[in-house]
């Protein structure tokens, strides 16, 4: 049995995320921004923080974007193989839901058609999409509104096996202080683990997405998570750089098999302004 | 001009003279009221092939400030719409050679190069940090806006913001010292 889901309310619902990404941060960043008021040692740090929560309220009770750099989409697509897209594309309908999100939410256009000649396409298109195709009849679409000052920070690195886990934390660590002020902190890293190099550079966008203070469903991973984050918040950096004990929200890792040759690690660095929806169809 | 308000927060008025880049250093909190100029990656890019032609440039830079920042679309009825700073390292290459025109200030986030800070040292000028990501928070300071260049650049036009009480930080002075160097000195615990 096929269900059909047509384009226009896959456009309707990407939309709908791209206006509340950005004008709602969602509530674990909120608290994290709680947890950390009753931690940080450094004034300029607090002052920081207490003015992103202002700026949170504001953005959303005034339909006014958390940030200025409204991100690039990058949608994650959850695709049951029961389902049957009528009416147009996934692809256009997701980019029709961005074109309008983007122009009615008064959105900024950050995008540009080549990486060349760098002409602004005027409405946020394309989006970046990954699509899975999975068992069942429901179509999930998780968005994130990606800023490029902390994307600019993101990297990656082969490492070799026997590098191992203590080579996996010190590139984390390593990522993070070279990031430093630039990438906006407090950050989140996604850290993809494993794979191929693209499959890894994938992971690290995907982690992203578990929400923020929950552990990491797998126990090795959840200590290295803990680890790190401790070791990020002992580099001094602080909310906005000025100096501080919050450098990271959160280390989110996820992992996959790999070559007996290789070790690779995906850092993509997020900023505070931590954009992600998802809605189910 | 600056002054020093009761509350320990200098008031930053451009024009800005020698004498008033000496007296900020690293770490003070300022509140600018008066005109900032934006100006991001594809403003800088136009300007540069002008300043080395010896033509004139949009804008008189002299004693001015350049905010760092491509706003969102102002809604109906909105002054702006979202205006934090962007990345000030992207633009490393080009402020130089507007220091050296007489640019006095920029404001943006995250370090600058060494050649920056050295000239910002020869020239006697600095580095604002404003908030990044706090662009909601920033809209509201801001009173008035026109388009002065390069409108088909959109978001990256050069524009002239009219602000009152705009928050930032010093984060280089004109003396070598740098807000995110200090940080790192004071909060590390490696």
């Amino acid at each position: 049995m096929t269900r059909d889901i047509h384009a226009s309310a896959i456009a309707d619902a990407v939309k709908k995320l791209c206006m509340e990404a950005n004008y709602a941060l969602e509530p674990d960043m909120l608290r994290a921004f709680d947890r950390a008021l009753g931690t940080e040692r450094s004034a300029a740090g607090r002052q920081v923080l207490t003015i992103l929560k202002e700026n949170a309220q504001l953005a959303r009770t005034k339909m006014i974007p958390y940030c200025q750099d409204t991100g690039f989409v990058v949608c994650f697509v959850e695709l049951g193989q029961d389902v049957h897209v009528t009416g147009g594309s996934l692809a256009d309908a997701i980019n029709e839901g961005v074109r309008q999100g983007y122009g009615e939410g008064y959105l900024r256009a950050s995008i540009v058609r080549s990486p060349f000649d760098r002409v602004n396409t005027g409405d946020n298109t394309p989006a970046v999409i990954h699509v899975d195709v999975v068992p069942g009849a429901t179509l999930k679409i998780q968005i994130m509104a990606k800023g490029g000052g902390c994307e600019n920070r993101s990297k990656y690195k082969m490492l070799t096996p026997a590098e191992g886990l203590e080579g996996v934390k010190a590139w984390i660590l390593e990522c993070i202080r070279t990031a430093g002020p630039d990438a906006c902190p407090p950050l989140i890293a996604g850290v993809g683990v494993g794979g191929t190099f693209e499959k890894a550079a994938v992971l690290s966008k995907r982690a992203l997405f578990r929400e923020l203070g929950t552990p990491n469903p797998d126990l090795v991973v959840d200590a290295l998570e803990r680890e790190v984050l401790e070791r990020a918040n002992r580099l001094g950096i602080g909310p906005q750089g000025y100096g501080g004990d919050t450098t990271a929200f959160g280390i989110h890792i996820l992992t996959y098999p790999c070559h007996i040759t290789s070790l690779p690690v995906a850092v993509t660095i997020e900023c505070h302004a931590h954009r992600h929806k998802e809605a189910m169809l | 001009m600056i002054s020093a308000g009761a509350d320990g927060i200098k008031d930053v008025s451009p024009p800005l003279d020698v004498a008033d880049v000496v007296s900020l250093k690293a770490g003070d909190r300022v509140r600018i009221t008066g005109v900032l100029y934006t100006a991001r990656d594809a403003a800088h890019a136009r300007l540069l092939p002008l300043i080395e032609a010896g033509q004139p440039l949009p804008v008189d830079v002299r004693g001015q400030i350049i905010y760092y920042t491509g706003p969102s679309p102002a809604r109906p009825g909105e002054i702006v719409g979202s205006i934090g700073p962007t990345t000030g390292g992207r633009m490393d290459k080009f402020t130089p050679a507007l220091l050296r025109l007489g640019l006095k200030g920029t404001i943006g986030k995250g370090a600058r190069s060494e050649p920056v800070k050295a000239a910002l040292r020869e020239e006697k000028a600095v580095y604002f940090g404003a908030i990044g990501g706090a662009g909601a928070v920033l809209s509201r300071f801001v009173k008035k806006v026109s388009i002065v260049a390069y409108e088909d650049l959109g978001t990256e036009a050069i524009r002239r913001l009219e602000v009152e009480g705009f928050p930032a930080i010093v984060v280089n002075d004109c003396h070598g010292g740098d807000l995110y160097e200090d940080g790192v000195r004071e909060f590390s615990r490696e």
